[in-house]
């Protein structure tokens, strides 16, 4: 009996061992399924930064570091997971109102983003109830962000068709913004009356990535910078409520490290370009007018980053505001964006939605699709001769579509 | 005549009086209490001094992959603890323990607590205790066991080494031929980190502050107590209990948040059936989290692990008496958030999956050395395709 039993539990040992044995040690996932990484070409000096700045994206913040007093979230890779989409746990509220026809961010209600939640013993806020507009913004991918900051204002302003002169339905407009006061110009940008155009941000608000990271630190997380020491108090509970660490939380080296680390990531990969079906969906989605707005290549200008400077890329995207049509029209609105206007998303990383959204896609600024095609559907304003015309496809069709879509 | 007498005292009263009572060795059939286990340990005695001294270290290897990517060959030296026990006056025990974690980074004094026997079935005991939460938490000296990792449930959801300032009792009884023991204890108790920590994560191991050895950040102490019923040569099961609040609700005597309540509940057996030891622990984690919080610092977490020690030989191996190689498999489970997102309603991951394997020499009962494969499979909190872990590891534990 005893003989048995040794026997049976080396066996059963041998075999475990056995099954695992292939597998030892985990290998990397295909390079085409992973968003995160550097960009190639970055030397030994930009790798070891851009890793720096990987650990500080990961930082987690706990309250005695500053995390708060009001908080969407503890980290900036809780809300970009893997450097790709959120989930929409991590949703970011924001709210205003227009007074006459000026936008009013509600500054001393807290606005124009909410904090949904707080350190304990502290209230977290809500929106108050005068706000008319209140939208709601899925994290996005970070990926490629460097490329996207490269191109030069003018290859913008190049792409956009404010009175829709080609007569094609669609009049892309930049979105001019007040830069913040730490704003370096750069020399590519284009000022109109001391305002630049915006690029990133579902309203495309954000002029640069420092303005972004600078922001999400503030806002997304209540930590204070050397760019930005003021903390975000609950209006409703008083100024200076609740925090108890000296500002500011981080370093402007810290912020550096983190933006070095977004420009520095790859661009989206591509899978199955060479499919026969995917290179008809690419074709169909420039028939159709997609490509309109998502324009599939841009190119970066003068970059210090040798590995950014004047490359071809595929974001399809303009970086442009569009008139989505009342479907998306959330009352709420950025810079001198209309409500219902919103920056064409880039389309690059979409099929890996999933991968970083817990296994289910959740498509549009809010994740109210939970398909492609229920995407497209909520396409309206400049977008709707593409979306009638994509309702008048063959499945076949539309199936190459979708497919051409989850290669990006 | 001289000389003899002091080689002789230098025999027989300096070193060497080791309390190898019922040593406790996996699948060398422990026969002993997990209650019994703090001083249950080689204690070499010094001189005529009452006190003896102990202790043990850990060290190891590790070559760790995740997901393609290494960090490499490391070294590290785990742990390095001493341990001091007297027998102040018949019946009057103290027993300390002073901890090193990785050379000197992190210091801690583990144990410093005086037992009261009244009657073996009622001992009071005093000062910083260990915390009679689950069984790995009393008996987690690393040379007790084949894995150089300590069980995920005893550091992710029980937070081992948990010791704290306390006071309470603990005692033993027979009935029926049966052991039965247990310890009831008030405590400090953990803090409020426990959420909005640096791990992002309602995690018990953030709560334990140093600051909880000189006061507690509520003035309510918790209770925690531990019951646990042994038959002689078959094994023993454990039910423990912990209930307080963690969060500092008052300051200078205003109360300025709600109460909030952390309890946590374990069960644990250890087993011996033909030649193999079982070793298990089962534990749930409950607490009162703020609602704006409660997705990303969950209220309730568990996590449980089995393992399985058997040995393949046991004799005279290269001049060492009653040497043992063991082979022993470790399946384990974590669940940091049970819940679902209220945005969707789907369910929060968070949580982890591990297999560990292991072969080990031990050359005496309080010696080993040992080889271990881990594997981990970690699905975040979205449950996005699991991140995979594995590597091997490469181990010696000795007590001295």
């Amino acid at each position: 009996m005893k003989r048995a039993f040794s026997m049976i539990i080396q066996i059963a040992g041998a075999g475990i061992f056995a099954l695992s044995c292939s597998e030892l040690l985990p290998p990397a996932p295909e390079p085409e399924t992973v968003l995160a990484g550097p960009l190639e070409g970055l030397t030994a000096e930009q790798v070891r930064a851009h890793f720096a700045g990987d650990g500080e994206f990961g930082r987690i913040f706990s309250r005695e570091e500053g995390l708060g007093p009001i908080f969407v979230s503890n980290a900036c890779e809780s809300c970009h997971i893997g450097d790709g989409k959120g989930h929409p746990l991590k949703t970011l509220t924001r709210f205003g109102r227009y007074d006459g026809n000026t936008w009013n961010p509600m500054l001393d209600r807290g606005g124009p983003q909410l904090q949904q939640r707080a350190i304990s013993g502290y209230p977290p806020e809500t929106v108050p109830p005068e706000a008319t507009g209140v939208t709601r913004l899925l994290p996005p991918a970070v990926t490629g962000m460097g490329f996207l900051e490269a191109v030069p204002d003018a290859a913008i302003l190049a792409l956009a068709d404010p009175d829709d002169a080609d007569g094609d339905g669609i009049s892309g407009v930049p979105n001019y913004v007040q830069p913040p006061e730490y704003f370096t110009p750069q020399p590519h940008h284009l000022p109109q009356n001391g305002l630049y155009i915006g690029r990133f941000g579902k309203k495309a608000a954000a002029i640069d990535l420092l303005r972004q990271v600078v922001t999400a630190y503030k806002e997304d997380m209540g930590v204070t910078s050397d760019f930005d020491p003021r903390e975000n108090f609950n209006v409703q509970a008083g100024q200076f409520t609740g925090d108890e660490v000296a500002d500011p939380e981080v370093s402007a080296a810290t912020v550096g490290n983190v933006v070095f680390y977004i420009r520095t990531l790859k661009t989206p990969p591509r899978r199955n370009e060479s499919d026969p079906e995917v290179r008809a969906g690419e074709t169909t989605f420039a028939r159709i007018g997609c490509a309109g707005c998502h324009v599939p290549t841009l190119r970066t200008g003068y970059s210090d980053i040798a590995a950014l400077r004047e490359k071809e890329f595929h974001p399809y995207t303009d970086l442009l505001l569009h008139d989505m049509g009342p479907e998306l029209d959330d009352a709420y609105t950025e810079g001198s964006a209309l409500t219902s206007e919103w920056r064409t998303t880039p389309l690059w990383g979409i099929g890996l939605a999933e991968d970083s959204q817990g296994g289910r896609a959740f498509y549009l600024h809010d994740g109210r699709a939970t398909t492609l095609e229920e995407a497209i559907e909520y396409h309206g304003g400049e977008a709707a001769g593409s979306r009638s015309a994509f309702r008048n496809l063959s499945p076949e069709e539309k199936e190459q579509l979708i497919k051409f879509l989850k290669s990006l | 005549m001289n000389a003899i007498r002091k080689l002789k005292q230098k025999i027989y009263g300096a070193p060497i009086a080791i309390l190898l009572t019922a040593l406790p060795l996996c699948a060398q059939n422990d026969t002993s209490a997990v209650q019994s286990a703090v001083y249950e340990r080689p204690f070499i005695e010094i001189g005529q001094s009452a006190t003896a001294v102990g202790g043990y270290l850990e060290a190891n290897t590790n070559y760790f992959r995740e997901d393609g990517v290494s960090e490499g060959f490391t070294m590290e030296m785990r742990r390095f603890n001493i341990f001091l026990y007297s027998t102040i006056i018949p019946r009057v025990r103290f027993l300390a323990e002073l901890e090193f974690e990785h050379g000197a980074e992190e210091i801690a004094l583990e144990t410093a607590q005086v037992d009261f026997e009244l009657n073996p079935a009622f001992v009071l005991r005093g000062g910083v205790l260990l915390v009679p939460l689950g069984a790995f938490n009393l008996n987690h000296d690393s040379p007790k066991w084949e894995f150089v990792e300590r069980p995920l449930v005893a550091t992710q959801i029980i937070p081992s080494t948990l010791s704290d300032v306390g006071f309470g009792f603990n005692g033993k009884v027979f009935p029926g031929g049966l052991l039965l023991t247990y310890d009831a204890y008030l405590v400090n108790g953990l803090g409020e980190e426990i959420i909005l920590n640096d791990a992002g994560r309602t995690f018990l191991q953030s709560g334990k502050s140093a600051e909880r050895f000189g006061e507690d950040n509520n003035g309510s102490p918790a209770f925690t107590a531990r019951a646990a019923l042994r038959r002689r040569n078959i094994g023993e099961v454990g039910v423990s209990f912990y209930r307080g609040y963690y969060n500092s609700y008052k300051i200078e005597g205003e109360q300025v948040d709600e109460k909030r309540t952390l309890q946590i509940a374990a069960v644990d057996f250890n087993a011996a059936f033909f030649k193999a030891a079982f070793n298990g622990e089962l534990a749930f984690n409950s607490l009162e989290v703020p609602g704006d919080l409660a997705e990303i610092y969950g209220k309730k977490q568990w996590g449980g692990y089995i393992e399985v020690v058997y040995p393949l030989l046991r004799r005279k191996m290269i001049g060492f008496e009653n040497a043992v190689v063991n082979a022993a498999i470790r399946a384990e489970r974590i669940d940091y958030n049970v819940g679902n997102f209220a945005s969707t309603g789907e369910k929060i991951y968070d949580e982890v999956n591990a297999l560990a394997l292991a072969l080990s020499f031990r050359p005496s009962a309080g010696t080993v050395l040992r080889a271990n494969y881990r594997h981990h499979w970690i699905r975040d909190f979205p449950g996005n395709p699991a991140i995979r872990s594995a590597g091997f590891q490469f181990g010696l534990a000795t007590y001295f």
